[in-house]
């Protein structure tokens, strides 16, 4: 019994012997890399499909005529926040083309003077079940939370999620959660949630 | 486990002698909260309805006959039963005002909670909501839409009260003290005998504040010592008997207490 036992063993070792080639640091590091690169890069560009602004829209030239966040994104009497300016507002200035700016054309033929609302992409959406009040959170500066577009020429692509649908760059809850408890403000689920 | 205390108290007190039954809070908070109306009704265990008027009789016959009908929404307990039988915090009571918070999509459909309720005003969702066409374009932004399999129930339109302190900060009110009727579910709005007052009953500015200290004024089951946050006054003994649910014993209520 023991002998068999031993002959066994002896097989089994030189067989370890024999797959020694297969084994080692470079195909552990190949193996690694496509992982990292399959993790990283091709699943992210799977998840996300890219979507750009109907308008190319820039913030850039409009604050330099010096106009402020508040200027169009304003609030209403009642505190609640109406986020985007609708044609109306746009038109006080953009009735007609005043620039020399092609998107500016695009924006008064296209949507302006057919009274049609532009679609745009809203980086910042929640989900339904979100109550964000804009109202309680003025006392910070915009850029804290959204894209610093103030100083942008060309809006940034919007990342669109294709399983959820929610765009990439909106506020997750664990940044919700961290900033309330770093400022001592309550994180009871009914503070954000409806 | 030791209620938590908070300072403002968010309240509804609903005279029984006033409601004359008519549906119209039932109606009212289906509306405000996106409740789907079902193709088919009549089975009582599948239908949704945060605020359910029932109808109270006293058991007698001839001109001794009397009804009266009683709204029941979430009594968002001081001391709620459904909290701390709820495995995955989808229930809370943990906000300023005192409302028990539920969060649907964190809820993983056990139930527990319905089976802790003792006032029935937690319902399940059976099937995904079915808008009849072009609805679901007038649907209310205050509240999501539930899917199918989990737990639902009134918050006191929560989102109103969000609302208004945004109106409060608005206008430089305090959002933390708000003045009386600022705040109003849509129940307590629509009724139109005025049955449905809410309000902080902690803040003696507050029309509820001496309504739910009056000397008719009982809640419901409050030997249970639940403490719940919504009370009822009728001046009809019979009615604040059944309040305790002690009507088929005989005995009387329990001592009245009041937070």
């Amino acid at each position: 019994m023991d002998q068999k036992l031993q002959e066994l063993w002896g097989e089994v070792m030189e067989e370890k012997k024999q797959c020694k080639g297969c084994g080692g640091a470079l195909p552990f590091l190949i193996g690694f890399v496509a992982a990292v690169i399959a993790g990283w890069v091709l699943f992210p560009n799977l998840l996300y499909s890219k979507k750009v602004q109907p308008v190319r829209f820039s913030h850039k030239v409009h604050q330099e005529q010096g106009m402020e966040c508040a200027s169009c994104h304003t609030f209403r009497d009642d505190g609640s926040y109406a986020g985007l300016p609708n044609n109306e507002k746009c038109m006080e200035c953009h009735a007609d083309v005043v620039g020399s700016d092609p998107a500016e054309k695009i924006y008064v033929e296209q949507y302006a003077q057919k009274g049609k609302e532009v679609p745009w992409l809203v980086y910042q959406y929640q989900p339904d079940n979100v109550y964000f009040s804009h109202k309680a959170h003025e006392s910070f500066e915009c850029k804290e939370c959204h894209l610093e577009v103030g100083k942008m020429d060309t809006p940034p692509v919007y990342y669109e999620n294709r399983l959820s649908g929610y765009s990439k760059q909106t506020m997750k809850m664990w940044q919700c959660e961290r900033c309330h408890a770093e400022n001592g403000v309550s994180n009871a689920c009914h503070v954000c949630h409806k | 486990m030791k209620a938590k205390e908070f300072k403002v108290t968010w309240g509804m007190v609903v005279d029984l002698d006033k409601c004359t039954g008519c549906g119209a809070c039932m109606t009212a908070c289906q509306v405000e909260n996106n409740i789907a109306p079902m193709v088919d009704a009549s089975n009582k265990m599948r239908t949704l309805s945060w605020m359910l008027v029932y109808e109270l009789s006293n058991k007698k016959s001839g001109a001794e006959a009397e009804v009266a009908y009683l709204p029941r929404p979430c009594m968002q307990c001081g001391n709620p039963a459904c909290v701390p039988v709820c495995p995955v915090i989808a229930t809370d009571k943990n906000e300023e005002g005192g409302i028990v918070s539920q969060i649907y999509p964190r809820c993983i459909g056990c139930r527990y909670c319905m089976a802790a309720c003792p006032y029935h005003a937690r319902y399940f969702n059976w099937e995904d909501p079915v808008f009849p066409k072009g609805m679901e374009k007038a649907l209310s932004p205050s509240t999501s839409t539930r899917p199918r399999g989990v737990v639902e129930k009134c918050n006191f339109c929560h989102t109103r009260f969000m609302q208004a302190k945004d109106k409060a900060r608005q206008e430089g009110g305090n959002p933390e003290s708000l003045p009386d009727g600022a705040y109003m579910p849509a129940c307590a709005e629509i009724c139109p005998t005025g049955a449905i007052s809410f309000g902080d009953v902690k803040n003696k500015e507050h029309k509820v504040f001496e309504l739910a200290q009056g000397k008719d004024a009982f809640r419901l089951l409050e030997k249970l010592g639940l403490n719940p946050q919504v009370y009822y006054v009728s001046k009809r003994e019979w009615v604040r008997k059944l309040g305790d649910n002690y009507a088929a014993t005989g005995k009387p209520g329990a001592a009245k207490k009041h937070s």
